[in-house]
């Protein structure tokens, strides 16, 4: 197996030299019976051609070829060659966590400046090292929120992402967490009242979203004002990272949770995205996950070394913040490549051909009898526009002419069945949000 | 090895700043291709919402200053494609690149999470493969894929037992961990809403079965049982073990963090587990890339199975794939979209290049363990002296007579161009050199391993300070962590410090 770096005569001598006849003896402690007598039914050996076959066949059974309206917590963004040059040195790839900080400054200080622009982007003062992904990193900004105001009620914007919503209710379920959820007004933004009448002094969190799930900019000063007067704080999921190239960052906020898989990291399917905390510094010690953390040698270079692992599993076990032991490292450091390449211009310019990307297709879309816009207010590059058909059946005609349509809001939203949330990126070429538009009028002019 | 321990030599490398300190306004690394649309006053289209400046602080340098900047960090770190990485626990093996190039592949890297089941086709079928190969390799029932890491599938797989429990009208208080267990285990079960009860190990380093048969009580929900344990030994009656929760209406749950060292040979399934979570990024190679991403799928018995977190794979008539999202017992959702499929697409990449010889590797990462053990039993003080698997804990008892500790024998090892092994881990070995070698490592590597380790034991005698003082050949030498942790600078502020 062209894996494995031994000869069978030197496995042998290795034998020989333990003082074992056979391989078999070294696994005498488990007991026979348990031990199995013949292969495992699996798939293989394959060379390395049929590997990349395979995987090249299933590939060809997807989307390829079709132009995507889907953002919904995913996003199609531009990214460099550069990044993917940087991820793939195998001094980062297969590298593991930095706990030996002598032979890990790399992966240290490159975590080190990921907090940094994560600090810079949200407008926050200490960020952690990263958590799996925006969901989690949701539901661990909540967790933080509890351990800090000793309180167990959770209030939640109806308008978070759906599924962060999901995340956080499983996880809430035995920390004995009572979560509730806040509606959203006619502006598509959280119901400010609605919000007023359920804060009292026993909730820990107030959890919003911005750009929200309907793609509208929520104004955060209110929502922070009025959970600081009850004595809440204030946690802001973030799904779309680009907005805050152009987006006021969400500095009120006490807790930022946010995916940044719009930093150069792929749709694939779902994962490997990255989650980011960032806070206050005076939260820094119930943050869960870890941190890197800039000091000296012995000599007294500058160097980095991970830092306040006091709050972390593997030492405090039971009482740890979190049980979170791995970060998402090369998601990071794909980001913080990414973002670098990017810099301040390059984020700008980026920000703003997404809004300009979205309004031309809702422009274009609000062309079309009947296609209304849903949400008034500021929008960054999601909208949702209601239809006079179902959403599915216009999406089974665009999928005709090989395009995936706007997300359908009906499964998540019932009162939302006729309304379709449309992302547009930098990436979606004019001729294709015209094409799409086009498609969109045929459909609603077909014969029911 | 005295004459070659000065510092190497310095080298452009050597002194790379912080991406910020190279920052110039006006320099840019990326141009992005031109508007085709009429162009948005973000002013009139964000008012107050609109960021005006751009983000305060962020780099602006060049596309070469980026490359040559994240290069040269590269060349501070220690990886696999560099040497043996005998990190205990953590099973450090190559990480084929193929693995990287079909995760990559345009149809797998490019596609949404909400685009239609029928466009999707192609990923459904992988995961279905690597489910179907993950159930024969752990001869259990069901698996979910969806958990992010090894610690989501500690969770998932207690809530899931939960679930069992909370059905049967009794979801019970404890969760029983050895103490020579992760930390991560006790961390689970209190998310979980347990509490933890340790229970001690045998001097051989087993459950004491007649003990543990009196602690489960009708309050035990489940055992989190790591097998191999952190000790690199086979729980030799694990079988039993399961029988004396079962009796008691208690389960098993097994850590399959070591699960290298069975693949192929024993199956959890049929030793009477019911469930348990796997590290993708351990026993099927794919990349720990600095610390994550990871995967943790989590495979369990039937009788857990309405309890899966949503969504779940489904197969239709006429084989067409499908994801289920309407489950009414389900524990819920875990994490958002359906789990880390570049992960899962490179543990399956892994598993089709060995097919059935998967044995041969773990083979090849216990005869490793067992020569290294050979050859440093007596060198090294070996507290726990049932066969190992495919990992050794020694302890640095003979060592500390000279007054060094396993972190100095650690940091000697860097300067013989070796990572470090896991140091003090398990608890229940007092300074422990827990030494992993996987099968990645040829005999030769195997025997330079081996002469390092005993030319430090002769240096802890005859130069304790050398030892003590480790690494000398780095780019910087042992870090104040003290200093780290009481005034904590985590990010880079304009003006330095």
């Amino acid at each position: 197996m062209r894996y494995l770096p031994k000869s069978p005569a030197e496995r042998q001598e290795m034998l020989a030299a333990i003082g074992v006849k056979s391989v078999e003896e070294l696994f005498s402690t488990i007991p026979e019976a348990y031990r199995l007598k013949k292969p495992l039914n699996l798939p293989g050996p394959l060379s390395e051609p049929e590997v990349i076959e395979y995987f090249r066949a299933r590939a060809a059974e997807n989307s390829v070829g079709y132009t995507s309206f889907l953002g919904a917590g995913v996003y199609n963004h531009l990214s460099s060659v550069i990044t993917d040059t940087v991820l793939q040195r195998g001094e980062f790839l297969t590298s593991y966590t930095p706990y030996q900080a002598e032979i890990s400054q790399g992966t240290l200080q490159a975590i080190f400046e990921f907090q940094t622009l994560m600090c810079q982007l949200t407008g926050q003062e200490v960020a952690n090292a990263s958590m799996y992904d925006g969901s989690t990193a949701t539901t661990e900004a909540v967790l933080m929120a509890e351990r800090l105001t000793g309180k167990r009620r959770v209030l939640v914007a109806r308008s978070v992402h759906p599924e962060y919503r999901e995340v956080l209710k499983t996880y809430a379920k035995n920390s004995g967490l009572k979560v509730e959820e806040i509606g959203y007004t006619a502006a598509g933004t959280v119901d400010a009242k609605e919000l007023q009448s359920a804060l009292r002094d026993d909730v820990c969190a107030v959890v919003a979203q911005s750009p929200n799930f309907f793609g509208a900019i929520e104004s955060l000063p209110p929502l922070a004002e009025a959970a600081h007067a009850s004595g809440a704080l204030l946690v802001t999921a973030i799904t779309e990272g680009v907005s805050l190239g152009v987006v006021r960052p969400p500095a009120e906020a006490d807790i930022v949770a946010m995916e940044a898989q719009s930093f150069g990291l792929a749709p694939s399917y779902g994962g490997p995205f990255a989650g980011v905390i960032a806070s206050k510094e005076k939260f820094v010690r119930q943050m869960p996950g870890r941190l890197a953390g800039q000091t000296v040698d012995m000599d007294g270079s500058r160097g980095f070394v991970l830092t306040l692992a006091t709050r972390e599993q593997h030492i405090r076990r039971e009482k740890a913040t979190s049980n979170i032991c791995t970060n998402q490292a090369l998601c990071a450091l794909a980001a913080t490549v990414h973002l670098t390449l990017l810099g301040k211009e390059g984020l700008r310019e980026m920000a703003e051909q997404n809004l300009a990307k979205a309004q031309y297709a809702l422009q274009e879309l609000q062309t079309i009898p009947g296609v209304k816009r849903t949400f008034a207010g500021p929008f960054f590059n999601e909208f949702v526009v209601e239809l006079p058909r179902s959403v599915k059946m216009v999406n089974a005609e665009l999928l005709k002419e090989k395009i995936v349509g706007p997300f359908v809001l009906g499964s998540a939203y019932p009162e939302l069945t006729k309304h379709a949330l449309v992302c547009v990126t930098e990436t979606t070429s004019r001729a294709e949000i015209e094409r799409m538009v086009a498609a969109v009028r045929r459909a609603l002019e077909q014969p029911l | 090895m005295t004459e070659n321990t000065k510092k190497v030599s310095r080298h452009p490398t050597q002194s790379e700043g912080l991406i910020f300190e190279k920052s110039s306004p006006g320099k840019r690394a990326f141009d992005l291709p031109p508007l085709d649309v009429p162009v948005v006053d973000a002013a009139k289209a964000l008012g107050e919402f609109r960021r005006s400046e751009g983000v305060e602080g962020f780099p602006e340098v060049s596309e070469i200053e980026v490359l040559r900047h994240f290069t040269r960090l590269s060349t501070w770190n220690y990886a696999i494609d560099l040497g043996m990485y005998p990190l205990g626990s953590c099973t450090m093996k190559y990480n084929p690149r193929v693995n990287e190039h079909v995760a990559r592949l345009t149809g797998l890297a490019t596609e949404h999470p909400y685009q239609p089941q029928e466009l999707s086709q192609g990923c459904l079928k992988i995961l279905q493969l690597l489910e179907k190969c993950l159930l024969e390799i752990t001869g259990m029932d069901a698996v979910t894929l969806q958990p992010a890491a090894g610690a989501q599938g500690e969770l998932t797989g207690i809530l899931l037992i939960r679930a069992h429990h909370e059905k049967l009208r009794n979801p019970r208080k404890t969760v029983l961990i050895p103490d020579s267990a992760h930390g991560t285990n006790p961390a689970t079960a209190i998310i979980a809403g347990y509490q933890v009860q340790n229970i001690k190990s045998s001097d051989e380093g087993q459950i004491d079965i007649a003990h543990l048969d009196e602690q489960v009580t009708g309050d035990v929900a489940a055992l989190m049982l790591t097998n191999p344990s952190t000790l690199g030994i086979f729980e030799q009656r694990i079988a039993e073990i399961a029988k004396v929760l079962h009796a008691k209406g208690a389960l098993l749950y097994m850590d399959g963090a070591n699960m290298n060292a069975l693949t192929g040979v024993t199956r959890p399934g049929d030793l009477g587990v019911d469930v348990m979570h796997l590290n993708l990024h351990k026993t099927f190679s794919t990349p720990h890339g600095g610390g994550g991403p990871g995967a943790g799928p989590v495979a369990i018995k039937k009788l857990l199975e309405p309890y899966l977190p949503v969504p779940v794979l489904v197969e239709k008539e006429g084989g067409r794939l499908a994801l289920d999202y309407h489950r009414k017992e389900s524990i819920g959702r875990v994490r958002a979209f359906g789990g880390n499929f570049g992960v899962l697409v490179r543990a399956l990449a892994y598993i089709l290049a060995y097919g059935p010889g998967v044995r041969q590797a773990t083979e090849d990462a216990v005869l490793n363990a067992n020569y290294i053990r050979k050859h440093l039993v007596g060198v090294f003080d070996l507290p726990y002296t049932r066969p190992s698997m495919h990992e050794v804990v020694f302890s640095d008892a003979l060592q500390k007579k000279h007054g060094v500790n396993t972190v100095d024998i650690a940091k000697r090892l860097i300067d013989y161009g070796f990572h470090p092994y896991t140091t003090a881990f398990p608890l229940i070995v007092p300074g422990a050199l827990m030494i992993e070698p996987t099968e990645s490592e040829s005999k030769e590597e195997c025997d330079l391993f081996i002469d390092a380790m005993k030319s430090i034991a002769r240096e802890a005698e005859t130069d304790p300070e050398l030892v003590k003082t480790a690494p000398h050949t780095t780019r910087v030498r042992r870090l104040d962590e003290v200093a780290a942790a009481r005034k904590p600078v985590l990010r880079w502020k304009p003006g330095g410090k």
